[in-house]
């Protein structure tokens, strides 16, 4: 029976493709499926999970590229009663094989193009079965054909137990240092940041979002959830690295949302300043992950003249925690806005309490929203999950600097580990950033602190030009001395052909500084 | 020349994006997106290669898989691109 309300992700699903069942829920590459389709994958994608010997609360990994399968395969983990466990198709063996050991997976769904990389990994984890999509018959040894698993499966709903409490998903948060933490979601979390996100961007079943982000990133996962959710259509690529198609594959599909980070509006600047870009039908526009520059805005409204900017903060422990409404994008283009709908946004200092309007202060997020803690790791999540405003209640600490306005909108300072402190000064990396990116040649900064015997910190700034443009060491520090106080102004300045990224494509300040920090030229 | 040009790619491709020397592991019609082994970074190595090795100009517009995603559909890319040239 169809639940009223629903509790379990997975009802999403089944609301849907009751509701609109011929509609397309998918499209990627050449392939369109239904909500339909996707439903009876996920039926019978549960059916052989149960049959695989998997219970409610074990974990199945899908370890696939951006497929239709891949997003099917989330409802058909659910359905079973399992966690579903996505991994990035880009992950090494080793870190592979982490993942699965430290989440128990008891099933890997995977491809039979990543069997390079899954094969090494199982053969670690005895007790692992591996199911895999595969064209042809001949699979490595210990390797069952997902294809033929499915054939005789029902297409009904499988006896659910699962209750709105139970994990739903470990994410794994990608790992600039060490290894990966799983971040618990349950049922509850998820459809609850699921319902807050499609109520303020508004989504709707004529929608047609597009993503080129990966599934097992939060914001990739979301633009899927959200589809699913108001029964609108997803239109997934892989990636980025074809520009072009991407580009065309848009146009074509006529997308109303589309899903970006600062890299992909640099890349599109770039592109955009050769030849120019315009997307007429995209009416939501959406920036996590990363602080969007405000020197991007211009240009991306005149790549998508009909789109509502939203500029949105979040952290996996989460999902998302603050929206900037629309209309004031270019009034407050320093701010992340607001806390989302049903949540709660508090600045407290070192003493857990509130500081005043204007001051910055570590922020703490409030809602049910949150994550359950990190997989197996109770210290680490002592650390961010700390006793809230209620008994029993806990709040995350997002390790974040904030100031906030009168409006009670919010503004992004620093990470709190990361503000440099030079010459006794407090050094906000984010705004040294901002004064770098006022140059037109900057495709991307990123600056940091490092050890200095004078300063206590040096401040640095590794800068990629844009392609074929003429950048200087000079011209950084010239701006920045226009625009900073001193004690601001980079002592060094690195400029590389391209920054290092995480896996899931961020900038990531930590991972630079492993990379790069020996490149500087240091007296 | 066609299996020669295909050697200098697949060579090319297995020391700088597979890292490795087991010829096996790539077909000369396997897709490098479909095998996860090319990034944005991976398709920018391998049209700087191809653009020194072979005396070619890639455009922009040319960047495609059809064009670029494969051993068998680099040296066919390329062949025409050489013809072209000798065409112009």
């Amino acid at each position: 029976m169809m639940p009223v309300i629903p509790r379990l992700l997975q009802d999403t699903l089944l609301a849907t493709a009751a509701r609109y069942p011929d509609h397309t829920a998918l499209v990627v590459d050449d392939v369109r499926v239904s909500y339909r389709e996707v439903t009876d994958y996920a039926y019978r994608l549960a059916h052989a999970l149960r049959a695989s010997g998997v219970c409610r609360g074990d974990r199945v990994a899908i370890f696939m590229d951006n497929t239709w399968q891949c997003a099917a395969s989330i409802y058909g983990v659910l359905l079973a009663g399992g966690v579903f466990v996505l991994i990035n198709a880009q992950t090494k063996p080793d870190k592979l094989a982490f993942i699965l050991s430290d989440s128990d997976a008891r099933v890997l769904l995977s491809e039979q193009n990543l069997a390079r990389v899954f094969c090494p990994a199982a053969e670690q984890l005895p007790t692992l079965r591996v199911l895999c999509l595969s064209k042809s018959k001949a699979l490595p040894d210990g390797v069952e054909n997902l294809d033929n698993a499915l054939t005789h499966m029902p297409t009904t709903l499988p006896p659910q137990s699962a209750i709105t409490m139970d994990l739903a998903a470990l994410i794994y948060t990608s790992g600039t240092t060490g290894f990966p933490k799983g971040v618990m979601h349950t049922h509850q979390s998820l459809l609850f940041v699921l319902n807050s996100i499609t109520e303020y961007l508004g989504f709707s079943q004529h929608d047609r979002l597009f993503s080129a982000l990966p599934l097992n990133f939060g914001y990739g996962l979301f633009q899927w959830l959200s589809a699913v959710r108001v029964g609108a259509t997803l239109v997934l690529e892989r990636s980025f690295i074809y520009p072009m198609q991407v580009f065309k594959r848009m146009n074509d599909e006529a997308v109303t949302s589309f899903a970006s980070v600062p890299t992909i509006f640099a890349m599109m600047l770039a592109h955009d300043a050769k030849q120019q870009l315009n997307f007429p039908s995209v009416r939501i526009l959406t920036n996590a992950a990363a602080m969007l520059p405000v020197e991007f805005i211009a240009g991306i409204r005149r790549i998508f003249p009909q789109a509502s900017l939203y500029k949105m903060y979040g952290q996996t422990e989460c999902i998302r925690s603050a929206y900037l409404n629309p209309a004031l994008a270019e009034i407050k283009p320093h701010s992340v806005g607001c806390a989302i709908p049903g949540t709660e946004l508090l600045l407290l200092d070192e003493n857990r309490q509130a500081v005043a309007t204007g001051e910055v202060g570590t922020l703490y997020v409030r809602g049910p929203h949150l994550m359950r803690g990190y997989w197996k790791q109770p210290e680490k999540t002592a650390e961010v999950l700390v006793p809230g405003l209620l008994p029993g209640e806990f709040m995350l600490k997002s390790g974040d600097l904030f100031r906030r306005d009168a409006d009670g909108d919010f503004y992004f300072v620093a990470r709190s580990d990361e503000i440099i402190k030079s010459r006794g000064e407090k050094v906000s990396p984010t705004e040294v950033e901002n004064a770098i990116y006022s140059l037109s040649s900057v495709q991307e900064v990123v600056v940091a602190g490092i050890p200095d015997p004078l300063l206590g910190e040096a401040v640095c700034a590794f800068v990629a030009a844009r392609e074929g443009e003429n950048l200087s060491v000079q011209q950084i520090k010239h701006i920045c001395n226009e625009r900073l106080e001193n004690y601001m102004v980079p002592k060094h300045v690195l400029l590389l052909p391209e920054l290092p990224r995480t896996i899931n494509g961020k900038l990531s300040r930590k991972l630079i500084m492993e990379q790069c920090v020996t490149l500087l030229p240091l007296e | 020349m066609n299996v020669t040009m295909k050697k200098i790619i697949r060579h090319y491709i297995m020391e700088n994006l597979l890292f490795t020397e087991d010829e096996s592991i790539l077909q000369d019609s396997d897709s490098f997106l479909d095998g996860g082994i090319i990034d944005s970074t991976g398709v920018m190595e391998i049209i700087l290669f191809i653009e020194e090795t072979f005396g070619i100009k890639v455009n922009d517009d040319e960047m495609l898989p059809a064009n670029l995603d494969s051993v068998d559909n680099l040296a066919a890319f390329i062949q025409r691109k050489q013809a072209q040239a000798v065409a112009a």
